[in-house]
């Protein structure tokens, strides 16, 4: 293999993504000032000066709120994916080995799931369990699972008819056996590429939640509350939703890129292709 | 000790019955889609899900056809071993040769370690210290080896080769066919899949010729190739050009 091909996109992807996660990690043993300090005297200061970002209506630090909020950003994302991966991979590996009725039937359940609004869900789930950041990362999460199970399925029949399977099963192995040694590790590409994707979409999602008043719970810091607070003031000081509307975009653009480099860097026949 | 009776699968194949013993060499020809691969692959009992073979097929007297799934993989890969065209595509891509030729003997425990095993196998095909190699990063010959390895880990009573050749140039092919003669135990026997009938009359013993689904003709190589019965098989060796290689 001589000298790959320049991902750009990957490099962007990674330095945006490293940004979310090294805020979300400073967060935890420094911010500029606290984040959730009500300070009269000092509301809606200009950038510059001791707070970077200037403060919001309530005086607190926009830097520092940026910060912590980044944490839920993430932690939102991790749990989201994580259950829609969980489920829905060996859900969609499932549907493409049992017999074809049966896959079908679950795939035709899978697509009324995945019709049914992400965001609508999240409020029903907000309504009938109380609105906090779990309740919004398991209604994500499996508003999720289709996607996945759809995905894993389409590459599971894919690797299922290839001419390897039948070697594998040539030489003795089990149907079970040959999921977990053949077919994951061949589709592990096409999954964290839908892992990466669908984390951009559960962040955009719980700021949206959190801008509804059906996410995260104030006093914890979260961008999408963060837009929610500054909206009556965007007329007068739109740098409050330019803030933390930025801060979303790059984390859905960094982790939009981040899944299509590493689309190109992992797929094994794609990378000998190269 | 393989003994195949009355074998059907729909219209495809049909009423095809041969015996092969132990340690023969016996030829498969005839063209795409006359049912060679079908019948190896219902020996195999890798028939795809939508088709069913009857008839009876025996390995040593034991039944085959309507086993579970469960005993078939026993024997798979054990006693029966098989041995596919496309050697690109025979092997998973994102699991080291050394792995996958490993896999025969752990899953039937035939050897107390299979790394080494499998690294002794590799070697007998002239492939020594490639057991970390991905398959992107072997040529299609070596590949073949490495399918064929893994075919023969175990020693198998029957090694099927459906058309192992055919996607191979042709001093790549005289090597993988030197490596069947030279690997196959003495005692183990060999069906072997073609079109080629110049492999056939270098590898083979006996020759079995399919024509859409059913068996026209079977002989010693020497009689079919000579003095061929039946209409299609002289045909065959009208359009081959084996008479001008001997």
């Amino acid at each position: 293999m001589a000298a790959r091909p320049r991902n750009t996109g990957l490099v962007v992807g990674l330095v945006l993504v490293g940004l979310v996660v090294l805020a979300a990690l400073v967060s935890f043993l420094w911010t500029p000032h606290d984040p959730v300090k009500v300070d009269a005297a000092h509301r809606l200061l200009g950038p510059g000066g001791a707070n970077l970002f200037g403060t919001d209506k309530f005086g607190r630090d926009v830097v520092s709120q940026l910060m912590v909020g980044a944490r839920t950003t993430l932690y939102v994302g991790v749990v989201a994916v994580g259950i829609a991966a969980v489920i829905g991979t060996p859900l969609g590996i499932l549907a493409a080995m049992t017999p074809r009725w049966l896959g079908e039937f679950v795939m035709r359940v899978n697509d009324l799931v995945l019709a049914f609004p992400a965001l609508l869900l999240a409020i029903m789930f907000g309504a009938v369990f109380g609105a906090d950041t779990l309740t919004a990362m398991v209604a994500i999460g499996i508003a999720t699972i289709p996607s996945f199970a759809r995905i894993a399925r389409s590459g599971a029949l894919q690797i299922l008819s290839s001419e390897f399977v039948l070697a594998a099963r040539s030489a003795g192995r089990s149907r079970l056996t040959i999921a977990v040694r053949h077919v994951v590790p061949n589709i592990s590409g096409l999954l964290i590429v839908q892992a990466s994707v669908s984390f951009a979409i559960a962040v955009l999602a719980e700021a949206a939640l959190s801008f509804l008043g059906f996410g995260t719970r104030p006093p914890t810091p979260s961008w999408g509350r963060m837009l929610q607070e500054s909206q009556e003031l965007l007329t007068s000081y739109p740098r409050l939703a330019l803030v933390p509307g930025l801060a979303i975009a790059v984390a859905v653009l960094g982790f939009n890129l981040l899944g299509d480099g590493l689309r190109d860097r992992l797929d094994p026949r794609l990378a000998a292709r190269l | 000790m393989l003994e195949v009776r009355g074998l059907g699968i729909r219209d495809l194949v049909r009423d095809v019955s041969f015996e092969i013993g132990a340690g023969e060499r016996v030829g498969l020809i005839g063209e795409s889609g006359s049912g060679k691969s079908l019948t190896a692959l219902s020996v195999m009992g890798l028939l795809p899900e939508e088709l069913t073979a009857s008839g009876s097929i025996r390995l040593d007297g034991r039944e085959l056809l309507g086993v579970s799934e469960k005993d078939m993989s026993r024997l798979r890969g054990n006693e029966l071993a098989m041995v596919f065209q496309e050697p690109m595509t025979a092997l998973n891509p994102a699991m080291r040769v050394g792995r996958q030729v490993a896999e025969p003997i752990r899953i039937h425990g035939t050897h107390r370690e299979p790394r080494k095993a499998a690294e002794e196998l590799l070697d007998s095909v002239g492939l020594p210290g490639t057991s970390r190699a991905y398959p992107h990063q072997l040529s299609g010959g070596q590949r073949q080896r490495v399918v064929l390895a893994i075919a023969l880990a175990n020693n198998p009573k029957l090694l099927i080769c459906d058309e192992p050749t055919t996607a191979l140039d042709v001093t790549v092919q005289a090597q993988i066919l030197g490596l069947i003669r030279t690997r196959l135990a003495e005692r183990s026997a060999l069906l072997f899949i073609t079109h080629d009938l110049a492999v056939v009359a270098e590898v083979c013993e006996r020759v079995l010729v399919m024509l859409d689904g059913e068996l026209v003709e079977a002989g010693t190589t020497r009689e079919v190739l000579t003095a061929p019965k039946h209409e299609y098989t002289r045909e065959l060796l009208a359009a081959s050009d084996l008479e001008a290689r001997r």
